[in-house]
């Protein structure tokens, strides 16, 4: 026997430490690796957090323009009726043209009046004609107005708009912003808080676009998700765990939620498509046909938690209740579900995360359309929110960069929120038996 | 306040608030609570005010005839407003002049749309001829029709089977028993709803795929290398039949997959190896959350990103290395798309390390190997029919992903293996193809359908054999 | 049952100081004043104990006593679990193997262990054995890797049985094979010491018998430590024994001293069965 294969006790020291170094030294290269997927991830994770914060939170306040707005009564009322049909359809760009001339009386040519009327955005009529509609007496007077600045202004402001770039490749020329250098050192021009962008629905214009129509849309389609697979899942949950025969069918179930659990979210739209909106005649782009599709998407999530927090009901509770004489759903209903409960809201919360951070089935079934008017209801045209941040993503202006990614900030605070309720939930509840 | 619009047309405004479908619901709700306690009172008339004369508890009277109440009618309310729509627009079609009538299907679906449009009143595509108009009035006029009919007839029922089962009430009459079965039958119902989406889904998209592959061949669709779905608007434009080999769809999709698992699958497994088997018991529980906000976001959010922040900066960096890259070129889809399934990859392959005995590692250890010859020749090999397992549903995952690709990869169907160039993928064509205004039977809108299957399909494969994979893996250790 | 309690209560603190001779000539490990901790509990309590060379000591005593915490500190394996802290001295061949700059792994190549559930790789029966050689490089190539296979299955006396399906599952033995199994693969590093912890609860008579003659043909060559439930196993196997109480050590002696002649009111009652 040569010495490599000595195995008698204690003759294989000197090898085994022989090897140490070159073991110790692969152990930590592993180790390493192991770090450093942590770090990528996490890496990835910062990167993304401040890519979005820093491109979006500038968006939550907007530049305003203030003007000296004389609310001349031969322009809006002419014939001194105070008629509300023709207060509003009265010209009141004219008016945020006036003051705008009154500040530059320099300007004369057409070109460049156009330039300058273009520094107030187009919304700025729309605001004025509100405040007369609902204070007729302003007619006559003359009032101090911020009003928002149009969105190249805005960017320009923010600093987004190279100033040092050649003139030729920047958006707003070399007198326009001697225009609104004048302006700041008046002390015309401020940032304030954007409340459109909580207020308003969409817009073509980066500085009118809002995302309350979204979230409203959103809010609409997850209550039909929510009222629909809470009690559907729960019910599946019930009958697979409490009561359900152990036979073909059963299995069949399910291998069916633990597939669909795993069916691309596309795919789910196509069905809505299909049978929703073809089959059914309901219309598109509402949110009723959005939170029937979600519903479906749901449910498999739903289902499988719900399970899990029936399994985690001891058996002695059934048992003592059915020593008792309680029927076997008295029993359920009376005894198991109470405590299961709170696993199954947590489960339920999670999945209305994840059905509020879906997109796909969504433009499948027509959420995607520009739509100015909050809806109103389950049957009115809307967008959700995630969509709302498609549609935005896809726009050319600078402006609705910024406002795609504090959108972007809006949904994951939500997101954020109602996970942090699902696990003090699961942690408030947690028994241990 | 003389101009408030709801004061201008009283009448109609009254009317339009019977109608409405949410007051004929809270109509039976209510119904619903007076049944309940007609058929309570009932069981304790019946019985003398002696409860124990009951088979069962009173309140169990009270549910069935509540169930009595409640079923038919909403059954007949889901039936009526299911086809209500379907039927009302038969009827305006046959009430329409003949000539329009016999317009090819795709135009009389339009208009019919249009008339739908001018109902709600939203804007309609083309102008109003009065024939339209009429349509719109006659549409209108049925749905009201409709409307009022249903009211009547829902609350009729339900008033007829609250009585019916009131009459039916006696004292040794097994109410608890009826409701009981009656819950019984929803659960079952309940769960039922898996299988009937799995069909719903095949079904919608078989159908579909079918009529596609009735104008486009099956095999010119599977091994076609050219894909460009242009249809011609008009029939007698040149090139009106588009190219539908999805070849490059299937490549890119593949392509963009592949890249995604060569991030996610060493990465999400080697995170999941160190939390497990390294990290401190507080390393682990930071980390973890932070893996699990990784899960959470949005796959939108991470498409925004790949187009804002990773797909130029890949383009510039390439450039930098004298490398042309496409702006929407597959690798910063296919990189995103990876970190997205990096939690994904990482707490499944977790749960399966967690499952390997820890008899096998103190094995291992007590034969003095050292940690990571621990992992890499005991539990790794012990846990690889799990791990493959999640990765084929982290495979199935990147192949169904929508957004990112949307978002970030490109709309060119490029036959290419270089992740420089752009691609286009399964999900993407879908979305292209029925997004926006279309009209359903052009084989444009059907090839979307026959992608879907194809997806479908394929994951369902993948699915079908991870699942089986990793309970059979679990069943071992149990 | 009162009674009891009271005669436990009864001999106390003052009488828990370990009866016996711990200490043997030339030893292979010495254990001195050692304390394990679990947290913030006491889980031994100042055990000072010599293992001698080509020897088989048994540790006995009641579930919960402390023996397998104290044998799974022989090598570190408690270092792995959370929590858990060891004082004390453990000198093997008078090294501190609880010495910060000591190495655990060339440790537990000399000091083997024996689990109580045979746990073989999920691999065949060749690689079973053949991981322990394989990863601390003894063999540099695959004929005396499969010298070394074929040795360690013949000291553990498992050869005759597997040398026809060695490409086979281990799991795929029966119990005891798989506890041999087991033997062969600790015996394949080439260790000084072996412990074994309860090797033979989870096997039938038949093949405790086969593992129990391996130990003892085992004892010329190693010093075993034997941790056991069953105190016929433990005369049957060693020549000394301890007895362990709730983390103390109470007695130790020649086994046939403990079982007929216990020192120790506790051991005593222990052996003839009034509680365990």
């Amino acid at each position: 026997m040569n010495n490599r294969t000595d195995i008698r006790p204690g003759s294989t020291m000197e090898r085994v430490n022989a090897n140490l170094a070159r073991r110790y030294a692969k152990e930590r290269r592993f180790r390493r690796m192991g770090m450093g997927a942590i770090i990528i991830s996490l890496l990835f994770l910062t990167l993304l957090f401040s890519s979005i914060i820093s491109n979006g939170y500038s968006a939550f306040w907007q530049t305003s323009i203030q003007l000296e707005i004389h609310f001349k009564a031969e322009t809006l009322d002419p014939d001194g009726s105070r008629d509300p049909g023709l207060l509003s359809a009265a010209d009141y760009s004219s008016l945020v043209k006036g003051a705008l001339r009154g500040i530059f009386p320099e300007v004369k040519k057409r070109k460049e009046r156009r330039k300058l009327y273009a520094l107030v955005s187009s919304g700025a009529a729309f605001r004025l004609r509100k405040m007369v509609m609902s204070n007729p007496d302003l007619i006559g007077s003359t009032a101090r107005i911020w009003l928002p600045a149009d969105d190249d202004v805005d960017m320009l402001v923010k600093g987004y708009i190279d100033r040092d770039k050649p003139e030729a490749e920047r958006r707003m020329k070399d007198f326009q912003i001697a225009w609104l250098e004048r302006l700041q050192r008046e002390g015309r021009i401020e940032k304030r808080f954007n409340t459109t962008f909580f207020t308003a629905g969409d817009s073509r214009e980066p500085e009118l676009a809002g995302i309350y129509g979204a979230v409203m849309g959103s809010v609409f389609t997850l209550l039909i998700t929510l009222a629909l697979s809470f009690p559907i899942g729960v019910a599946a949950a019930i009958y697979l765990e409490e009561f359900a025969p152990v036979n073909r069918f059963t299995d069949f179930i399910e291998v069916n939620i633990n597939n669909l659990a795993a069916v691309p979210s596309i795919v789910f739209g196509l069905l809505g498509l299909a049978v929703f909106i073809n089959f059914f005649g309901l219309p598109r782009s509402v949110p009723l046909v959005g939170g029937l599709v979600l519903t479906l998407m749901t449910l498999p999530t739903i289902i499988i938690t719900s399970r899990a927090a029936l399994k985690s009901v001891p058996p002695s509770i059934r048992e003592a209740a059915l020593g008792i004489g309680a029927s076997r759903m008295q029993t359920v209903f009376h005894h198991v579900l109470p405590q299961a409960l709170p696993g199954m809201l947590t489960g339920a919360i999670i999945g209305m995360a994840q059905a509020l951070g879906e997109t796909a089935p969504l433009l499948m079934i027509g959420m995607v359309a520009f739509i100015v008017d909050i809806p109103a209801g389950m049957m009115d045209p809307a967008t959700a929110l995630p969509v709302q941040i498609y549609l935005w993503a896809d726009s050319p202006e600078r402006a609705f960069v910024e406002r795609t990614s504090a959108a972007i900030m809006v949904l994951l605070t939500f997101l954020m929120a109602m996970n942090a309720v699902a696990v003090i939930l699961r942690k408030r509840f947690e028994k241990r038996w | 306040m003389a101009g408030l619009p709801l004061f201008k047309h009283p009448l109609k405004d009254i009317n339009r608030l019977i109608m409405h479908p949410s007051t004929l619901f809270f109509t039976l709700a209510i119904l619903c609570a007076f049944s309940f306690w007609i058929g309570k009172r009932r069981a304790l008339t019946i019985a003398d005010g002696q409860i124990r004369n009951l088979h069962s508890l009173p309140g169990y009277y009270g549910y069935y005839a509540t169930l009595w109440c409640a079923i038919p009618a909403l059954t007949l309310l889901a039936l009526w407003t299911g086809f209500e729509s379907n039927i009302i627009t038969a009827l305006v079609i046959r009430g329409l002049p003949a000539e329009l009538q016999h317009l090819p299907a795709d135009h009389l679906n339009l208009m019919v749309n249009d008339i739908r449009n001018l109902v709600s009143g939203n804007i309609v595509s083309g102008e109003i001829d009065p024939a339209m108009r009429a349509a719109a009035d006659h549409y209108q006029n049925l749905r009201q029709i409709s409307q009022a009919a249903l009211a009547v007839v829902a609350l009729t029922l339900s008033i007829l089977g609250t009585l019916l089962a009131c009459r039916r009430i006696h004292k040794a009459q097994r109410a608890r028993n009826g409701v009981e079965r009656a819950i019984m039958l929803f659960l079952i119902g309940s769960s039922s709803i898996a299988i009937f989406t799995t069909i719903g889904i095949v079904l919608s998209v078989l159908f579909e795929a079918i009529r596609f592959f009735q104008a486009v061949p099956v095999g010119d669709f599977l091994f076609g290398l050219k894909w460009s779905p242009q249809m011609a608007i008009r029939e007698d434009q040149v090139g009106s039949s588009g190219a539908f080999g999805a070849i490059p769809l299937f490549a890119g999709t593949l392509l963009i997959s592949f890249i995604a698992m060569l991030v996610a699958a060493p990465v999400g497994l080697m995170a999941a190896i160190y939390l497990s088997e390294y990290a401190s018991k507080k390393m682990r529980s930071i980390t973890k959350p932070l893996l699990e906000i990784l899960a959470g976001i949005p796959t939108v959010v991470y498409g925004f990103f790949a187009a804002l922040v990773v797909a130029p900066f890949i383009r510039d960096s390439g450039s930098l290395l004298g490398l042309d890259v496409s702006s929407e070129s597959a690798l910063a889809a296919g990189l995103v798309m990876g970190v997205m399934i990096i939690p994904f990859v990482s707490s499944l392959s977790d749960d399966v390390i967690n499952a390997v005995p820890q008899a096998m590692r103190d094995g291992s250890y007590g034969l003095g190997a050292t940690r990571s010859e621990t992992i890499c020749q005991v539990i790794i090999p012990a846990a690889l029919p799990g791990i493959v397992g999640g990765l084929l549903l982290a495979v199935s995952r990147a192949i169904g992903e929508t957004m990112i690709v949307v978002m970030a990869a490109g709309l060119s169907a490029n036959l290419t293996a270089n992740p420089l160039q752009a691609v286009t993928t399964v999900t993407v064509q879908m979305v292209t193809l029925l997004v926006g205004d279309q009209e359903f039977d052009s084989p444009k809108t059907l090839a979307a359908f026959a992608l879907g299957l194809m997806l479908f399909a394929t994951t369902l494969i993948l699915n079908m054999v991870a699942l089986y994979v990793v309970r059979k893996y679990r069943e071992q250790y149990e | 049952m009162q009674t009891l309690i009271k005669q436990q209560s009864t001999i106390g603190a003052a009488d828990r100081r370990t009866v016996g001779r711990v200490t043997v000539e030339n030893p292979r490990i010495r254990c001195r004043n050692v304390h394990v901790y679990y947290g913030e509990k006491r889980a031994i309590n100042g055990v000072t104990l010599d293992i001698g060379r080509n020897e088989v000591i048994a540790m006995i005593g009641p579930s919960g006593c402390g023996k397998s915490t104290f044998l799974r500190c022989l090598n570190r394996m408690n270092d792995a679990i959370d929590g858990c802290r060891v004082t004390g001295d453990i000198l093997l061949d008078g090294q501190d193997i609880y010495d910060k700059r000591l190495d655990v792994v060339p440790l537990r190549a000399q000091v083997g262990i024996v689990f109580q559930k045979p746990n073989p790789f999920p691999k065949s029966i060749y690689e079973n054995v053949a991981y322990g050689p394989r990863i601390h490089g003894l063999t540099s190539t695959r004929s005396e890797l499969d010298e070394v296979v074929e040795l360690s299955l013949q000291k553990a006396g498992l050869w005759d049985e597997v040398k026809d399906r060695l490409n086979q599952p281990g799991t795929g033995l029966s119990g005891g094979q798989q506890q041999r199994l087991c033997i062969a693969r600790t015996i394949a590093v080439g260790p000084e010491v072996i412990l074994m912890d309860e090797p033979c609860s989870a096997l039938d008579p038949i093949a405790t018998a086969r593992v129990e003659a391996l130990i003892d043909e085992l004892r010329e060559h190693y010093s075993i430590v034997i941790v056991t439930h069953s105190m016929q196993q433990a005369a049957r196997l060693s020549q000394r024994t301890a007895y362990f109480h709730l983390g103390d050590l109470i007695e130790v002696g020649m086994t046939n001293q403990i079982f007929t002649n216990p020192r120790h009111r506790l051991t005593e009652d222990y052996i003839t069965g009034r509680f365990g």
